[in-house]
């Protein structure tokens, strides 16, 4: 989901900043209470940017052929709400911008909005409603950060196809070829994602049950599944 | 038992695919989808030149695999750091 630098036009470059930008600046006090008013859960903010460095490090072979990379965004949106995320993302899109010319400064704002924004807002929606409707731990975790990891790539999909419409069909006519790369590719390691998230997850559940109640992902008085 | 269900599945959507994709001739196999969305773009807008280029490039595949797993073993080592400390702080009490 990296548009690499210099592939969005100036006008759509800025555009996307202008709309990630005050995510940004939520993330950054919501962070800040977070760190305030649940000191105790540093480390797993800590864990939680960490889990976004692992996975979007791993780029999974997949069906159609071709690599792509989970997002790592969800677990940490299940535990913080997804503000936070839009700056632990980003900060994940800048090293790799900086350091291994995957994505860019350019992009940036873009690139934020589809991994550390809509991702993260997918997942949090998804896993607070499928609760409410009394779906299991496990599978709501595994639903909303599976959605999540593929809205990304929805979304950079919809961000190119924008930039770059089809001269005969239009915008849904690149929409549709830009998915054909991006959300085919994504299946299976979003799957994988929502795998992985579950997993540790469920650790975190067996080892960490208090503090996750503290945080609201799981409810108070008892676990239910 | 069920963790280690999910730990196969996650091992088998990651080798199945170089099992199953038949590779056509000329394209290069398992290559970025980022890549492949660029030659979209180049197709859909021959015209279109990048603005900027990347400030500093990866001088090689073997510095950037480098970067990239720096970037997963830090990431993996905070996490596997905080887990270990959890099941140490449930084994005191």
């Amino acid at each position: 989901m990296h548009i690499m630098e210099g592939y969005l036009p100036v006008a759509h470059a800025a555009g996307w900043w202008v709309v990630s930008l005050p995510f940004m600046a939520a993330g950054v006090r919501s962070l800040k209470r977070i760190v305030t008013e649940h000191r105790s859960a540093r480390a797993l903010l800590g864990t939680s940017s960490a889990f976004v460095f692992v996975l979007s490090a791993l780029k999974l072979p997949s069906v159609t052929g071709s690599c792509s990379h989970p997002t790592g965004t969800g677990f940490g949106a299940i535990l913080f709400g997804p503000s936070v995320m839009a700056v632990l993302g980003s900060i994940v899109l800048l090293f790799q911008a900086l350091l291994l010319a995957h994505g860019g400064l350019t992009t940036l704002g873009a690139n934020a909005f589809s991994m550390a924004v809509v991702g993260p807002w997918v997942v949090y929606g998804l896993f607070h409603g499928l609760r409410r409707l009394g779906a299991s731990f496990s599978l709501t975790v595994f639903l909303a950060t599976a959605l999540g990891d593929l809205m990304t790539y929805v979304c950079t999909s919809a961000q190119l196809a924008m930039a770059f419409p089809d001269a005969a069909s239009g915008f849904l006519g690149a929409f549709v070829k830009f998915l054909a790369i991006f959300a085919v590719t994504q299946i299976p390691i979003a799957v994988a994602e929502g795998l992985i998230t579950v997993i540790l997850l469920n650790t975190l559940k067996s080892y960490n049950a208090e503090e996750l109640k503290g945080l609201n992902v799981l409810p108070e008085g008892g676990l239910n599944r | 038992m069920k963790t280690a269900l999910m730990i196969l599945a996650i091992v088998a959507l990651a080798i199945l695919p170089l099992a199953l994709h038949q590779p056509d001739a000329g394209s290069e196999a398992f290559g970025g989808a980022d890549d492949k969305a660029k030659a979209i773009v180049e197709n859909l807008s021959p015209t279109y030149k990048p603005w900027v280029q990347p400030l500093w490039n990866p001088p090689s595949g073997e510095i950037a695999t480098l970067l990239f797993s720096l970037q997963a073993a830090l990431g993996a080592g905070v996490i596997g750091y905080y887990l270990g400390y959890l099941k140490g702080r449930r084994k005191k009490d």
